[in-house]
């Protein structure tokens, strides 16, 4: 049995959320949607520097990716970007498949693995030391699916998302630091702001 | 279980409570309509797909459906979820922490079963659980029962949630849809 604590080997490089997600954040010139999931991502999406184009869930753990979704069916010409910690998506694998089914190629799912729930005390998720995030994607449909050996890779990665033709799903291994900001906690406000800041709504 | 639900649907001015359901979804520009499948939906189901005025398909989980939805109704498309009763006792979590805190119209089509001679006596208990759920977190619903009723209901409702962008269900009676026919 294989009883590492970030799962199967890979070889792929233990990096930072906040980093990454600063990285990606420097790479939006067409107001795309960030969707941050519940906790960790979230925060450090905000601290990368609030964007009205950036949605940021207070609750439903596992719905980054169907909200993500539903945005990108409602915008087909928008990019859209989510991001997931690994257990939130194993609380909603089932997303995978159907976003594999319908193929929107214009999401773009970032999976932060860490292998640990970590905003409630770092236990290891049910997961941690056997599942590969990659390998679920893809055996879900999500062929386009790859994990990030390092910052540079990411990058690529990143920007090929943004033209492919079908949807990308990009695993990183992510170390166990916490997240560097505090979201603001008003949902209706979150919710009105984003969608300003797609052009659905137009301020008061 | 061989029986056609729409045999034994009331008929009534020359439509059955799918296509009330169909018409009203379209005059009011609902073109998002993910679901997870019941037995009494399917003929709704079915024509759902036919049009294509929608886009329509399968989700894993009621969960991931009302997710698409509210991302949805935030990128400008409005869409409405299609669920039985224990589909909707998976629900509390999201409704709580991100339909209603977030002021999103969800518009969800809940086929009632456990009730009406429901053989199940799992289904029975779930579906006890709904309308509590839905009291507790103050959620207009309306349970439809009359042909001559449903369209009003349907098409008041959904103008009420999309304009006070509140979140309704709508809950499918047997009495309505004729509910689930099994043969034991």
């Amino acid at each position: 049995m294989n009883t590492a604590t970030n799962g199967p080997a890979r070889n792929t490089k233990v990096m930072n959320r906040f980093d990454l997600t600063s990285r990606l954040v420097a790479k939006l010139k067409n107001e795309e949607a960030v969707i941050g999931g519940i906790g960790n991502t979230n925060f450090d999406l905000w601290a990368a520097g609030h964007r009205p184009q950036n949605f940021y869930m207070l609750g439903s753990m596992g719905l980054a990716f169907p909200i993500a979704l539903g945005v990108a069916l409602a915008q087909p010409k928008r990019h859209v970007f989510a991001l997931e910690g690994d257990g939130s998506l194993l609380m909603q694998l089932g997303c995978l498949s159907t976003i594999a089914t319908l193929k929107p190629n214009n999401l773009t799912m970032i999976v932060m693995d860490n292998g640990i729930y970590q905003i409630t005390g770092a236990q290891p998720t049910p997961a941690a030391a056997v599942a590969d995030i990659i390998a679920i994607a893809i055996g879900c449909g999500l062929s386009n699916s790859a994990w990030a050996a390092d910052e540079e890779d990411f990058e690529r990665l990143v920007d090929q998302s943004m033209t492919a033709s079908e949807p990308v799903l990009i695993g990183v291994r992510i170390d166990d630091k916490p997240g560097v900001g505090v979201t603001r906690r008003d949902p209706v406000q979150i919710r009105e702001r984003f969608m300003h800041g797609i052009g659905v709504r137009e301020p008061l | 279980m061989a029986a056609a639900e729409g045999q034994t649907s009331p008929q009534a001015s020359g439509k059955n409570w799918h296509e009330v359901v169909l018409q009203t979804l379209k005059r009011n520009d609902i073109r998002l309509v993910p679901y997870v499948p019941d037995r009494v939906l399917t003929t709704l189901i079915k024509s759902i797909h036919a049009d294509p005025f929608f886009t329509t398909f399968p989700t894993a989980r009621e969960e991931e459906a009302v997710g698409i939805i509210s991302g949805a109704w935030m990128g400008g498309m409005r869409g409405a979820v299609l669920m039985q009763t224990s589909g909707f006792a998976t629900l509390a979590n999201v409704l709580a922490s991100l339909v209603v805190p977030s002021q999103i119209p969800l518009i969800m089509f809940v086929s009632e079963r456990g009730t009406l001679g429901e053989f199940n006596y799992g289904q029975t208990l779930v579906c006890r659980t709904m309308r509590p759920v839905l009291d507790s977190l103050a959620m207009e619903h309306h349970t439809c029962t009359r042909l001559d009723e449903f369209e009003f209901i349907v098409d008041r409702s959904i103008k009420q949630a999309i304009t006070t962008q509140a979140p309704v269900a709508l809950i499918l009676s047997p009495l309505l849809t004729g509910g689930k026919v099994f043969d034991k």
